[in-house]
């Protein structure tokens, strides 16, 4: 068993975290840090964990050693306190933006502040178990990108890589409220939020620019708040390159997803779900892809849904974490779903 | 228990591999698991997939 701690436990995204820890077969819960709740049970305010643990918050000075940290802290707290963090635990997993970038003019072009520790930049291996697999095998620190951004690049990379796309892309993403975190604002009021689609951020959004990063392509990304909780279902629009037709299309989703165990290629003929859904993959670490061609105008439309707390967050932590320690890739990630939901 | 004989067919549809019984009858439809798609068995030595044709709308008039 190794021993992890979680930073940042009372948000959704620790309480996730959690979730998946506690009953995980190969990892023991030392410690869930909050400097909101010390001393509180962890059952309190992720009711859901009821009777599967007695844990309770404790404060960021008051953890100790362990094997793991997952960080799940606000935006701009992992940069600075990630010295701290590290001297806690030789592998640490970074689920905020800090380190997702490895550019600090581009950092600072959508974060709006300098980087705290520009000289780790490089050091982080992107969590994108899909793309950098072999990298994560030696890591000792992961950035777990965000939840759009990892449905942007499983949407378009198996074109990208193969270059039957032109050279940029755009990217239409909806997302739940649980995305905006457990912090409560003006604009989540039930009132306000229930019924709108409400495009949060028509450019500039900060995972933008890790697709680009990714796919090494211009990307242009909208992002749009719908009536749901969880979910993320990212469109990508390009151009295909002359001559590519539908049956190159599908070859290469195939070859690319053909054995990886959370990317399913989703595009039928028929049914209710015939493209990806995020309905259907509430608690699942899936990411459904899909795909329609218009050949005539040498066009194409990629889907991919996720759940923004699973794959689009800390289920893609578990993968990551599961990756590094040579365990199986699905340990603890077997849930299929929800349906009806 | 025994295990059902099959023959792999690729889906005229998607390119992805269906697989057919041995016991599988002239004009039995199948479903592609990859597409979805309604594929007709119109030979069977050796079996031949097509597209089974769509059930149209017959409203009477």
């Amino acid at each position: 068993m190794i021993r992890v701690a979680v930073i940042g436990a009372a948000g959704y995204i620790g309480g996730e975290l959690l979730r998946l820890l506690i009953t995980h077969p190969k990892v023991e819960v030392v410690g869930a840090v909050s400097s909101r709740f010390p001393g509180k049970r962890v059952d309190g305010v992720h009711p859901n964990l009821r009777s599967f643990t007695d844990l309770l918050f404790c404060a960021p000075e008051d953890l100790e050693e362990c094997d793991v940290v997952f960080l799940a802290t606000p935006h701009r707290a992992a940069m600075t306190q990630i010295d701290h963090w590290n001297d806690r635990a030789k592998l640490v997993i970074d689920l905020t933006g800090d380190f997702r970038l490895d550019d600090t003019e581009v950092y600072e072009q959508y974060y709006g502040t300098e980087h705290a520790a520009p000289h780790l930049l490089d050091d982080f291996v992107p969590g994108i178990p899909e793309l950098y697999r072999d990298d994560l095998r030696g890591a000792d620190l992961i950035s777990v990108p965000g939840c759009m951004a990892v449905a942007g690049v499983l949407a378009l990379y198996p074109l990208v890589e193969r270059d039957l796309v032109d050279s940029s892309a755009q990217f239409d993403a909806r997302t739940g409220s649980s995305g905006s975190g457990a912090t409560a604002g003006e604009g989540n009021l039930h009132a306000e939020r229930s019924g709108a689609m409400r495009v949060f951020a028509p450019t500039g959004h900060r995972h933008e620019a890790e697709i680009s990063r990714h796919l090494g392509i211009p990307a242009a990304m909208t992002a749009t708040g719908v009536e749901a909780v969880r979910g993320v279902q990212t469109i990508c629009h390009a151009e295909l390159q002359p001559g590519v037709d539908t049956s190159e299309v599908r070859r290469a989703f195939r070859e690319q997803y053909r054995d990886e165990p959370f990317v399913r290629l989703v595009a039928q003929q028929r049914g209710t779900f015939r493209y990806p859904e995020p309905k259907i993959l509430v608690g699942s670490n899936f990411c459904d892809v899909g795909y329609a061609v218009d050949e005539e105008a040498g066009r194409l439309s990629t889907i991919a849904a996720l759940d923004n707390l699973m794959k689009g967050g800390a289920g893609n932590a578990i993968q990551c974490l599961n990756v590094r320690m040579g365990w199986p890739e699905s340990l603890g990630l077997s849930f299929p779903g929800l349906h009806p939901v | 228990m025994t295990q059902q004989m099959t023959t792999v067919r690729t889906c005229p549809e998607c390119e992805d591999e269906v697989q057919i019984r041995d016991s599988a009858r002239l004009n039995e439809i199948v479903e592609c698991a990859g597409c979805r798609s309604e594929l007709e068995i119109v030979a069977l030595s050796p079996v031949v997939l097509v597209l089974a044709p769509e059930v149209e709308e017959d409203w009477g008039e």
